[in-house]
């Protein structure tokens, strides 16, 4: 009986303690999270409503289903968008990366003055953008500016127009954004270097390892979790590329650098908002999947070649349904829609993913047996 | 999406250091060659790093015809600092920089304070479902603010922030996941047995958030601090949604709108004096507590 009652007590306690924790833990979390709750985590998930309505300023809402969608599909300022949008991600991300990790490895040596380097390749990044703006659009000034002048006496007859030509201003907003943001991916690379252990180096050494064979068998091993996490962050990063360009070039000249985020902008908050919300929406919704695919994409990677610990065996699967994904993207943008139709590329595209990550990941098993 | 940890953060909570790869007393005529090119090569990015700044400050001291001089004239002819008092007249610089130092102090102070109490209970107390509260706060990192600016655009309609005073920017940045993420990483590392004791001399949890953790995590709070600080400073796509009001124009809202204005299209120099005000609270911060911001970057890996 009485061991009875003593349980009945214990479990009374634990219930009364638990329940004490958790007021005790919402009141820790409640003041940051009431204003997290309505201004992040509510507009997250009314975005996957809105994109689905035809959600505008005034009136009341309706759903329209994927009306939204199929209008951006037809949309040729959203193609062009599209296309704009990986024509700056993809060469920012590996220029970026690359510059980012070559200048970790360098001043991750014993040299004098190191520490300058290090602040000299951070301060971009906490400079003010518009600031960044100001300077770097006149030095690009294409008859009077610096860089051009540089060029002219290089001997460079015919000096690119840079931001006032529409050929030229996406690679000017490429360079600016890699001269701002690579020191930020420089001290996260700087941070993995330093999780590796120096004695391996050393072994390396007395081996008789080459420069080249320390850095390809020992550190680019060492670094892969902080190279899948800068690839993710540097990923989204350069598909949400807005305020560069709005202050660089405003999208232009004519569309040359218009992105989908500012396609966003246009159609909602800007100067020439036509006030669709829930069209737009869908555009967001877009941006959001694609930083989304681009999220599992690189985690895909980095467990496969974890599990595989063999790099030179690359899944022929992934490198299959990359070519899907970036034919997809082209057709898409180029209108070259192969009878398919935009519902018809949506459901090759589901089915391409799909099929990359199953087979992927039976790929890394038979590797692993 | 939740695996956006970074996986550095516990190393990162050490100053970055120096492996040495080259030992000293070992220099072959290969090695001074190699060490010269590093040099040469460090030199180039250091140059391509800081040139546009340099430019900045010399097209600053000038008149304004002297900006596009041909050829590039990179020291002033006459050092032109009257620049530096016709722009406060020139431009709403005092407002400009009032609202921005006031914006920067409020968020950062929020950030902070709400960031700081919040990771105690994630880090500190157990309860059911904290684990996946704390998934949905890393989870909003990997969503691009760009996606959902709009419906948050709506819900602060809603809710009738829009145009009044700041209000919309505090709230906005006061509340991110970020300070609660840095500050959790940070409070995990300090022993439990201090808190452990002090709860036995009968110190409440709030207690030992005020006398114990705040305390002893000062280098984390100076890099939130910091961080939060330099990012309200220079934020310029909040303040172009939400501050529409001239009153409340922040420095970079104002900057940008001053390079647009007709008027000023002339005054080339002065764009960059302006420019160079905004930069240099900024520098002055980096250069003071420069190990701060490469340790709260390193540990969080996070962007505001």
């Amino acid at each position: 009986m009485t061991t009875h009652t003593d349980r009945s007590a214990q479990r009374h306690r634990t219930n009364a303690l638990r329940r004490r924790n958790t007021a005790l833990g919402w009141s820790f979390i409640a003041p940051n999270f009431v204003g997290f709750a309505l201004l992040t985590m509510v507009p997250i998930i009314l975005l996957f409503y809105m994109a689905f309505t035809d959600w505008n300023a005034l009136g009341t809402p309706s759903w329209v289903g994927i009306d939204n969608f199929e209008r951006l599909a037809r949309n040729s300022d959203f193609r062009a968008a599209m296309a704009q949008t990986f024509y700056y991600a993809i060469p920012h991300i590996i220029l970026t990366g690359v510059l980012a990790l070559g200048l970790a490895i360098l001043l991750n040596q014993k040299l004098r003055g190191v520490a300058f380097f290090r602040a000299a390749a951070f301060f971009p990044y906490i400079t003010s953008i518009v600031a960044i703006a100001i300077v770097w659009n006149l030095l690009f000034s294409p008859n009077y500016g610096p860089i051009n002048q540089l060029l002219n006496f290089f001997g460079v007859a015919d000096p690119p127009g840079w931001t006032t030509s529409s050929d030229w201003a996406m690679p000017a907003v490429i360079i600016v954004g890699t001269w701002r943001e690579m020191g930020y991916y420089m001290i996260l690379f700087l941070a993995g270097l330093q999780t590796i252990p120096r004695e391996l180096y050393e072994a390396a050494k007395v081996d008789g390892a080459s420069g080249w064979q320390r850095f390809l068998h020992i550190t680019w091993p060492g670094l892969r979790p902080t190279t899948f996490f800068v690839t993710v962050i540097l990923a989204i990063e350069s598909f949400k590329v807005f305020d560069l360009i709005q202050v660089m070039t405003d999208g232009g000249p004519g569309t040359s650098t218009y992105t989908i985020a500012y396609f966003i902008f246009q159609k909602t908050l800007g100067p020439y908002s036509t006030g669709e919300f829930g069209y737009a929406s869908a555009a967001s919704l877009i941006l959001f999947f694609i930083c989304l695919a681009m999220t599992v994409l690189q985690f895909v990677v980095n467990q496969q070649t974890e599990l595989a610990s063999k790099p030179k065996w690359w899944p022929l699967p992934l490198v299959a349904g990359l070519i899907c994904f970036a034919i997809a993207i082209v057709a898409f943008s180029t209108r070259m829609s192969f009878g398919l139709g935009w519902f018809g590329w949506t459901i090759a595209f589901v089915i391409c993913f799909g099929l990359m990550l199953t087979m992927t990941k039976m790929w890394a098993r038979r590797i692993i047996k | 999406m939740s695996t956006t940890i970074n996986p550095t953060a516990s190393a990162a909570q050490q100053p970055i250091r120096s492996i040495p790869t080259t030992r000293r007393h070992e220099s072959t005529p290969a090695r001074t060659v190699g060490r010269i090119g590093v040099y040469v090569l460090l030199i180039v990015f250091a140059a391509f790093l800081l040139v546009p700044f340099f430019w900045m400050i010399s097209s600053s001291l000038k008149e304004n015809l002297e900006v596009f001089s041909i050829p590039v004239r990179w020291i002033p002819q006459a050092f032109h600092w009257q620049n530096y008092v016709d722009i406060w007249t020139q431009a709403n610089m005092g407002t400009w920089l009032t609202n921005t130092v006031i914006l920067s102090v409020v968020v950062t102070f929020l950030q902070v304070l709400t960031g700081s109490f919040a990771a105690y209970g994630f880090a500190r107390v157990r309860f059911p479902g904290r684990d996946i509260l704390f998934l949905a706060y890393v989870a909003t990192i990997a969503v691009p603010w760009q996606a959902y600016m709009i419906p948050q655009f709506i819900l602060m309609t809603k809710i009738q922030l829009t145009g009044k005073w700041l209000w919309p920017m505090v709230v906005l940045q006061a509340f991110g996941a970020f300070g609660v993420f840095l500050m959790k990483q940070y409070f995990e590392t300090i022993p439990e047995e201090l808190s452990e004791s002090a709860r036995l001399d009968g110190l409440s949890e709030y207690g030992i958030w005020w006398r114990i953790m705040v305390p002893l995590s000062g280098p984390a709070l100076a890099s939130l601090a910091l961080l939060t600080f330099v990012r309200t400073w220079n934020d310029y796509m909040g303040p172009l949604i939400y501050l529409r009001d001239q009153a409340y124009y922040t420095l970079q809202i104002g900057l940008k709108t001053f390079q647009a204005d007709p008027k000023a299209s002339s005054l080339d120099a002065l764009l960059f004096t302006g420019s160079v005000l905004s930069v240099l609270p900024v520098a002055i911060i980096f250069v003071l507590g420069q190990r701060f911001f490469i340790e709260g970057i390193a540990t969080s890996g996070m962007k505001g």
